[in-house]
């Protein structure tokens, strides 16, 4: 199914060798399916693979966290010393105008799912790797700096994970180090890769998971760690705007987390339904630090971590046909997300609990499927906070911001998630933008190297590490339909969207542009295989171990 | 002949190392590590000659706290045959971890000692040139190329602007440069069969070993940020700007 980059990697001998449950990303998802399956089973083989260096050094999040699934998966999780550590204590929400802001009143009442009481500040990063641990002294085999390139698929039914190859290079050669992908053989796999995963999408067009749902839409999150002084540190202060500086059609806003020692966690949402092709979501969160009432908390800090990653936005209506046979899809790859919250890490915790469960019984019948995974979803309290959560992230698509924000209000407060419609997702994300003609263009300040950075400064504080001799791991299907459209009619947004500035559009000698990739930038958002207008670009997972390594505290 | 190659943890090269906000070192808290990226290169080369027929057996060394385990384990899973880690959770200078490599070459009686030309962290380029001088055995240091032949190893050093070919008798120490070879990946069956190989811990402190600091580190700090070049107009902008601003020219 997925071609690695290297399309010549199905012609090699594979070594093989089988487990009960491979799980492919270890994510939060991941992570607790593979506890949750060695708890109800401890005989059970459990692989995960990650492709990051380590687990963690792939993951961004905000992150606030509801500690209840995983208060159901390790209720002893303060005595094993989960990374738990700053209790929400202070929190507001604000519109924005240019320079002034208005707090949201009685927080609580108006949106409780905004409420943060009993939620802690955590980098997800670390609660990964503690995690990881954890899964570990239940006896999971975790192998990071593995993907998941492939899936192995027999007689209509998937039957294991084919890792990639390691040691080719650019043009396809194999290198004295060459060391060919295996077969992961599995009764069941379970997918955990997060925002669009590149084999979960292979599995939904396969199986033709999405036949009765809603298209998945996504935002873009960009963000930055700073270390504070001291005397300026508040934990456990949370705070999140909406309005300036992005317009009325353009969902998303800031988010500003004081935790740990003396670290602020600051990020930028941006939804991939935007309508403007200049728009760039990079330095919307740029400018955003300059506002007043996010620029005094910089004050005197140095930034120490850059990172980005797309979300699943779409919610209920959005999530696909959830089993396919040999496997299943858990977290933010199926689409579990709160977005009125803003919070997929319990969601995609209980996913990937629930997801264990009906593996594992799955395992002791002889149906591929792991059928009781869907009803096992509807009787849980996942199911129905997604249920009265479905209505408001489309009001924003449907109405703009402020009437979206008022419906909002009214869906939440008057009918309490129940009312008796359900608002829908008319477009995929790659489907709204307008000619860049039409689309008012966006003057962006210049940034002044001590609070607001460029691309460059910034990806350098990912830590990317990627063998530049390796195949390109974004292809671009067909380079003239990118000049054909992504450069005559939209002027090229993937520039702009590319939070690590992978891509460029360039001019050869002889005058012709071209679209310039430079994948060793590549920081795995995946925005590039989301907006790209006629999804002419792929994003691949390329050799194991490449891209970010984000450190502890992101 | 049996090889020992000492590989050490080290912030995974990747890693910007960032300065401790209070200036007293490089803040490794919660940082990934990693294997030496030297120390791999001189681990490749004693499992080719453990797979040309010269070497039987390929053993790694690391000096470190308990966490030093995960290179260990790493080092097996590249394929060398066990390991062993002293443990210590003190900070060491080269002349310490000399000293406790060479209790560590008295009780394995290896015929080559393959390691690193220098530690990405520390930088110091000396650990392999003192062990060799405790030992009283001939060192190959920044190797490119080393051919065992008979009894020898002959080994081509990168030096300035060439290549100086030695010879050496055996036993001896030989740190590896960046061209010898190019390591190899460790491979998923192997990583699972690197659990099960023997890793031996022995406390550094049981060793007898004088591994006291003799240097103080007075201080840390980042470089300089680099400042933001101007676009001239002109070569006489250019040569005002030399003299008056930049003073490289009189
Ligand atoms: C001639 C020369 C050229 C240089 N060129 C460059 C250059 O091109 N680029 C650049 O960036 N820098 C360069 N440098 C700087 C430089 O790289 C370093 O000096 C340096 O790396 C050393 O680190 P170290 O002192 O921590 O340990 P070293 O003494 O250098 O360590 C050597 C080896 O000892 C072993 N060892 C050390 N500690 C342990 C332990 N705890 N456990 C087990 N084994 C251990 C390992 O095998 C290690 O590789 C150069 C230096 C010199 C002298
Ligand atoms: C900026 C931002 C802010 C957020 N804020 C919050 C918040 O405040 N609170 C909250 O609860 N949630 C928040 N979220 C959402 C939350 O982070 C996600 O919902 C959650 O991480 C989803 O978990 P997951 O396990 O499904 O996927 P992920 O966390 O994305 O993990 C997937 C893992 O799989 C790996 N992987 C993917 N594909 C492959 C492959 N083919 N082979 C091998 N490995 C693979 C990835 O490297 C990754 O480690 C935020 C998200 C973002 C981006
Ligand atoms: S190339 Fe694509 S996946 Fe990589 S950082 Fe840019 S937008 Fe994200």
């Amino acid at each position: 199914m997925t071609q690695s980059p290297n399309d010549a990697q199905n012609t090699v001998e594979r070594e093989e060798m089988a487990f009960d449950v491979v799980i492919v990303g270890g994510g939060p998802a991941g992570l607790a399916a593979a506890i949750r399956l060695r708890q109800k089973n401890p005989t059970l083989g459990v692989c995960v693979l990650e492709k990051g260096s380590e687990i963690g050094a792939h993951i961004v999040s905000g992150a606030v966290i509801e500690p209840k699934a995983l208060t159901e998966l390790l209720p002893d999780w303060k005595e094993r010393g989960a990374p738990l550590k700053t209790p929400v204590s202070e929190e507001k929400l604000l519109y924005l105008t240019k320079q002034g802001s208005i707090p949201v009143p009685a927080l609580h009442l108006l949106m409780p799912q905004m409420d943060n009481r009993g939620n802690y500040v955590v980098s997800l990063g670390d609660l990964c790797r503690w995690l990881g641990q954890q899964a570990e002294l239940f006896g999971v085999e975790i192998y990071p700096g593995f993907t998941g390139a492939q899936l192995h698929i027999e007689d209509g039914c998937v039957c294991g994970v084919i890792t990639g190859d390691m040691g080719v290079d650019r043009d396809g050669n194999h290198k004295s180090e060459f060391m060919p992908g295996m077969i992961l053989r599995a009764r069941q796999v379970i997918l955990a890769e997060g925002a669009r995963g590149s084999l979960s999408q292979d599995v939904i067009s396969h199986y033709k998971l999405r036949e009765n749902a809603d298209p998945q839409t996504y935002g873009l999150g960009i963000k930055e760690v700073w270390e504070i002084p001291k005397e300026n540190h508040r934990p456990g202060f949370v705070q999140h705007s909406f309005g300036w500086p992005l317009d009325n059609h353009t969902y998303g806003g800031a988010f500003l987390y004081h935790f740990g020692e003396n670290l602020v966690s600051y990020g930028f949402v941006t939804a991939l339904d935007y309508r403007n092709p200049w728009l760039s979501p990079f330095e919307e969160m740029q400018r955003t630090k300059q506002h007043p009432a996010f620029r005094p908390h910089f004050e005197g800090g140095r930034r120490i971590i850059y990172g980005a990653r797309a979300l699943s936005e779409g919610g209920f209506q959005s999530l696909p046909k959830l089993t396919f046979p040999g496997g299943v899809l858990t977290g933010d790859c199926a689409g579990f997300l709160n977005m009125p919250k803003i919070k997929g890490t319990h969601t995609a915790l209980k996913s990937g609990m629930i997801a264990a469960d009906a593996v594992s019984e799955a395992l002791r019948s002889t149906n591929p499927e792991a059928q009781t995974y869907q009803e096992r979803l509807q009787n849980s309290w996942l199911w129905s906070e997604l249920y009265e959560a479905r209505n408001i992230r489309p009001s924003f698509s449907k109405w703009g911001m402020q009437l979206g924000a008022l419906y909002s209000g009214i869906d939440s407060m008057i009918f309490r998630g129940k009312a008796p419609w359900t608002l829908h997702h008319p477009h995929a994300d790659h489907q709204t933008l307008i000619s860049a003609k039409e689309a008012p263009k966006i003057d962006y300040p210049k940034p002044d190297g001590t609070l607001t950075f460029d691309r460059t400064s910034s990806v350098y504080l990912s830590n990317l590490s990627h063998d530049d001799n390796q195949p390109v791991h974004l292809k671009l299907r067909d380079a003239a339909l990118w000049n054909e459209v992504n450069e005559a009619r939209f002027a090229s947004p993937e520039s702009r969207y590319c939070p690590a500035g992978v891509y460029e559009a360039n001019t050869r000698d002889n005058g012709e542009t071209y679209l310039q990739i430079n994948a060793q930038n590549c920081v795995h958002c995946k925005s590039c295989d989301i907006k790209d207008p006629t999804q002419n670009i792929r994003w691949c997972p390329p050799e194991g171990g490449s891209g970010p390594n984000y450190p502890s505290g992101m | 002949m049996k090889v020992l190659v000492p590989v050490k943890r080290v912030v995974d090269y990747n890693i910007k190392p960032r300065v401790a906000a209070d200036g007293s070192g490089v803040e490794t808290q919660g940082v990934k590590m990693s294997m030496n990226p030297f120390d791999e290169i001189a681990l490749e080369e004693a499992l080719r000659l453990r797979e040309k027929g010269h070497a039987q057996e390929v053993v790694a060394v690391s000096i470190g706290p308990q966490a030093a385990q995960d290179t260990l384990r790493t080092a097996m899973a590249m394929g060398a045959d066990r390991a062993i880690l002293i443990r210590t959770d003190a900070e060491l200078e080269p002349l310490a971890v000399a000293k406790l490599l060479q209790a560590v070459v008295e009780r394995e009686q290896p015929g080559l000692v393959s390691m690193g030309k220098q530690a990405i962290d520390d930088d110091m380029n000396a650990t392999g040139q003192i062990l060799a001088a405790k030992l009283g055995w001939p060192q190959g240091t920044f190797a490119s190329e080393v051919i065992i032949d008979n009894g020898s190893a002959i080994v081509s050093r990168e030096i300035d602007g060439g290549v100086e070919v030695v010879s050496l008798t055996l036993p001896a120490v030989i740190t590896a440069d960046l061209r010898l070879n190019e390591p190899r990946y460790a491979s998923l069956p192997n990583i699972m069969k690197a659990r099960k190989k023997p890793l031996e811990t022995i406390e550094a402190g049981s060793l007898d070993v004088d591994i006291a600091p003799r240097l103080k580190v007075v201080s840390v700090s980042e470089p300089p940020a680099r400042e933001a070049g101007v676009i001239v107009e002109s070569v006489e902008e250019l040569v005002n700007k030399l003299k008056t601003e930049a003073k490289v020219l009189p």
